[in-house]
């Protein structure tokens, strides 16, 4: 169980970002989350908040992007997504560790309060 | 009340790039002084502390100079086993965190005082747990896996995260296979299955049996 330490960074980051654009609060924060990255989903969705506490970012959404294992099959020039809880090419078989995507642990961007108000609020 | 307005901000970063970029240092660093780092990732009672005890006094009597940092989450006991080598060696104890980060690696080798130039090898044993040092990286040029014959076969295809992150795996506990019925050949295929291409070796910390390929590997490996 390490996603409380992993909530800990995300929060640290975007808190980070918020601060530097001026942000008084966070209301999202999208992250990027491979099926390879080792961090259990749910257990980063409860954590989240707990690291979130008395910080720029308590009460924000999280949004989790799930990606896909990818490897690039180099036999079959493509890249393909592998057989379940292999390595291998679904079409050939050959096993590849060319790993396109599916290690992502990344936070993507932000949502904070728009400090302008909307036209129609005038 | 109308709906939040808001702004979307664009970070693009790892979460762990903190520590990737401090991972990336070290490398560097061991690169430089020619030492050859090594993470030793398994689950808790596979062997990593007997098959290095065994390592670090053949390269010892090798003339070689190896180094071992040893993570658990307390007490020194594996540091006391390890020192018996005659290899310098220096425990971290994590307290409750489940893995190493490559600041506790950075601060203890500062603590140590240990003069990189000097040595050939480090050590570098995880906590035992299979699935949390998966995406830590320690500023290793190796990550070895281990994996006991008491395991079972299919560990490599529950925790597959941890064993593709490997590049080097050893199967562990080889005079305990007979005993246990264990299938090696399925055992090795499980490894390749979730590791394509790793190099693997079958050793028994006890007997000695497959030491020798084990040692000869790492010696062509730590030579700068």
């Amino acid at each position: 169980m390490h996603e409380l330490s992993i909530a800990l960074n995300l929060v640290e980051i975007v808190e980070e970002a918020a601060r530097r654009a001026g942000a008084g609060r966070v209301v999202a924060v999208h992250l990027r989350l491979g099926a390879m990255s080792g961090v259990v989903r749910e257990a980063l969705e409860f954590c989240f908040p707990l690291a979130a506490q008395n910080t720029l970012v308590e009460g924000a959404r999280l949004e989790i992007e799930t990606v896909p294992l990818v490897l690039a099959c180099v036999p079959c020039g493509r890249d393909v997504r592998p057989v379940e809880g292999s390595f291998r090419c679904p079409l050939c078989g050959t096993p590849s560790m060319h790993i396109r995507q599916g290690r992502e642990l990344e936070v993507i961007g932000i949502e904070v309060p728009d400090p302008e108000p909307a036209m129609e609020e005038h | 009340m109308s709906t939040l307005s808001t702004r979307l901000l664009e970070i693009r970063t790892g979460v762990l790039s903190k520590n990737d970029q401090l991972a990336a240092r070290l490398r560097e660093r061991f690169q430089r002084a020619g030492v050859l780092a090594l993470n030793f990732v398994s689950s808790p009672g596979s062997g990593k502390t007997a098959l290095l005890e065994r390592t670090l006094a053949e390269l010892v009597r090798a003339g070689r100079h190896p180094a071992a940092l040893v993570g658990d989450l307390a007490t020194d006991h594996d540091a006391r086993r390890l020192e018996r080598s005659g290899a310098l060696v220096r425990q971290i104890e994590t307290r409750d965190m489940c893995h190493l980060e490559a600041e506790m690696i950075a601060t203890h080798l500062e603590a140590a005082g240990w003069n990189l130039a000097e040595l050939d090898y480090l050590f570098i044993e995880n906590v035992g747990n299979l699935v949390c040092p998966s995406g830590y990286d320690l500023g290793e040029q190796v990550r070895v896996v281990l994996l006991s014959v008491t395991e079972g076969e299919d560990k490599p295809v529950k925790y597959p995260v941890l064993f593709n992150s490997a590049d080097v795996a050893v199967i562990t506990k080889l005079d305990l296979a007979g005993a246990c019925g264990i299938d090696l050949a399925l055992m090795r295929q499980n490894i390749e299955e979730v590791r394509p291409g790793i190099t693997i070796f079958e050793t028994s910390a006890r007997t000695g049996a497959g030491m020798d390929a084990w040692l000869a590997w790492l010696m062509a490996k730590g030579v700068s």
